[in-house]
């Protein structure tokens, strides 16, 4: 009995340590044989008290620097606005080439009878947490299962791909990042089309895994994802090799640097939807440059058969009527403001009507006339 | 150095209010999570472990050391995603370490709290990768420079965190 009272601290810390000794060996039992890991009840409470604090903080946080952008810097705004409208006039001669070639590209899988996948739904959410460990690379999204958010899903910025969903809770969510040791992509090399397996390492940095030594890879050769792995589709910017040296074994040690900031995440899209779809050749054609430039010039008149009543099936929009002389610009608009790697890399990828109307602020085309493009929806935040 | 041997009746026992000793914890966690989104640099703090270790020594109680270390850690680990238990396992180590220590030595002093620190910042990542390694069979890679200017770092902020716990302890 004295012996207990002596000891009682050493006891007390024994019996502490056994027991979480025990609930870890139980955890890792259970992911080894169901290869998934329940969310424990311990962390819904832990995200429970820690998230609605970190949503509060990134609210003012984000309210205090739209005002100060909004109402008070606008400072060079005339100028900018100037510029872009400059660059979207160059951007959209550069689509009209980039739409043939991808028109090509869509006979050609056709007559393949390729699959091809394509976003056709995202959700945009801001990021409003981390783990706080450096072992543990994640952070807190402020959409979760209220928002349709599901495990799984891909996660993605303007740049290039963040990461996937992890756990889903009711408002939000755990994306496990790409650089985090536990991650793995399917990825490949956009030029010589090697595949292999995009690890993160635990000082945090990427590695492309999987690639026989014997094979030449360039510093600076983009790497995209394969698609391989059933959260990303095939195409979408991952980052640029930085370093290749020989590794362990018969393979390569491809470092890479990640496209997307993973550091400094603000606003994601998760990818909420992704169809997957026979490539069929395009039966309207190509637009003509003269199309586009005919966009520039307010003499130009619109053209009569292009009408589209409203309720018409296949119209895009109530107010869709003749479209001002802006044949097939509405849904590059809608891709253009999706804002995401996606809708540059599958240009041409084919997406229904509907998807793109929803996203087109402004009047567009009858469906049937509207040129397929890709769909990248964001709902509204 | 201000390290010096005392007996148990010679240290003074402080206590913590219940609002400090709850919210205290809770805010480190949070700032911990919060504060490396706006300053990356951050993450090589672990702010949980210095209020772990400034509860410790100033109770003095290994009981209530090791209790305060497991909750903080496992609320710790609730928001990564490994296994529950890895920093639970390594801060209940460090609070009882911490509050024993506490009652031999007097801790009082920036240079005693300054090598603390680092010492129990080195038991906690020895036990964390230990565990994580040993028990959890995750590939975990140890970097000495790394740990060195994380040790460094962690204990300067610590004799910054443990000057703003002597504002709300109270003399028993």
């Amino acid at each position: 009995m004295d012996v207990l009272g002596r000891y009682r601290n050493l006891i007390v810390l024994v019996g502490v340590l056994f027991a979480q000794i025990l609930g870890l060996a139980v955890q890792v039992n259970v992911k080894r044989t169901t290869d998934s890991e329940p969310t424990r009840l311990i962390r819904v409470w832990a995200v429970g008290m820690v998230t609605p604090l970190e949503k509060a903080l990134v609210w003012v946080q984000v309210s205090t620097v739209n005002a100060w952008h909004d109402y008070f810097y606008l400072r060079g705004v005339r100028a900018e606005n100037r510029d872009l409208k400059q660059q979207i006039e160059r951007m959209s001669l550069e689509r009209v080439r980039m739409s043939q070639d991808a028109d090509q590209a869509r006979r050609l899988q056709a007559l393949l009878a390729f699959k091809e996948q394509f976003i056709s739904e995202t959700m945009a959410a801001q990021v409003i947490g981390s783990s706080g460990s450096e072992l543990s690379r994640s952070v807190y999204i402020d959409k979760g299962e209220r928002d349709g958010i599901k495990p799984d899903m891909a996660v993605i910025t303007a740049d290039g791909i963040v990461g996937k969903v992890l756990h889903v809770y009711h408002s939000t969510s755990q994306v496990l990042l790409i650089d985090d040791q536990t991650s793995g992509v399917g990825a490949l090399l956009d030029k010589t089309r090697l595949q292999g397996i995009l690890r993160g390492t635990p000082s945090g940095e990427v590695t492309l895994e999987k690639v026989m030594s014997d094979e030449t890879v360039p510093a600076g050769e983009q790497v995209l994802t394969s698609g391989g792995d059933g959260v990303f589709p095939k195409g979408l910017l991952v980052g640029r090799v930085t370093k290749v040296a020989p590794g362990s074994e018969l393979f390569l040690n491809i470092r890479v640097r990640p496209a997307a900031d993973l550091n400094r995440l603000e606003e994601v899209l998760v990818v909420t939807r992704i169809d997957e779809r026979q490539a069929e050749p395009d039966q309207t054609g190509a637009a003509r440059a003269v199309d586009i430039l005919a966009l520039r010039l307010p003499g130009v008149p619109s053209k009569p058969e292009n009408t589209v009543q409203a309720g018409e099936p296949g119209a895009a929009a109530p107010s869709a009527t003749g479209s001002d002389a802006k044949p097939k610009a509405a849904p590059a608009e809608a891709s253009a403001a999706s804002g995401t790697p996606t809708a540059k890399k599958t240009a041409g990828a084919g997406a229904t009507t509907t998807d793109a109307t929803k996203v087109s602020p402004k009047p567009v085309k009858a469906a049937a006339d509207v040129k397929p493009q890709p769909a990248v929806e964001d709902s509204p935040h | 150095m201000a390290i010096t041997y005392t007996s148990g009746e010679q240290v003074e026992v402080y206590r913590f209010s219940i609002p400090a000793t709850v919210l205290i914890p809770l805010a480190a966690v949070f700032l911990q999570a919060w504060l490396p989104l706006r300053f990356p640099f951050f993450t090589i703090f672990d702010l949980p472990l210095l209020v772990t270790i400034g509860f410790a020594t100033a109770r003095r109680s290994p009981l209530s050391g090791l209790f305060t270390g497991c909750l903080i850690g496992i609320l710790q680990d609730a928001l990564t995603h490994q296994h529950i238990g890895l920093y639970g396992i390594s801060k209940t180590v460090v609070g009882f370490g911490a509050s024993s220590l506490g009652i031999k030595l007097d801790v009082e002093h920036v240079g005693a709290r300054f090598l603390l620190t680092i010492f129990f910042y080195v038991v906690h990542e020895v036990v964390y990768f230990t565990i994580a390694r040993g028990l959890a069979g995750l590939h975990m890679a140890w970097s000495w420079p790394h740990e060195f200017w994380s040790c460094i770092a962690n204990a300067l902020l610590g004799v910054l965190v443990f000057m703003l716990l002597d504002r709300v302890k109270q003399r028993t």
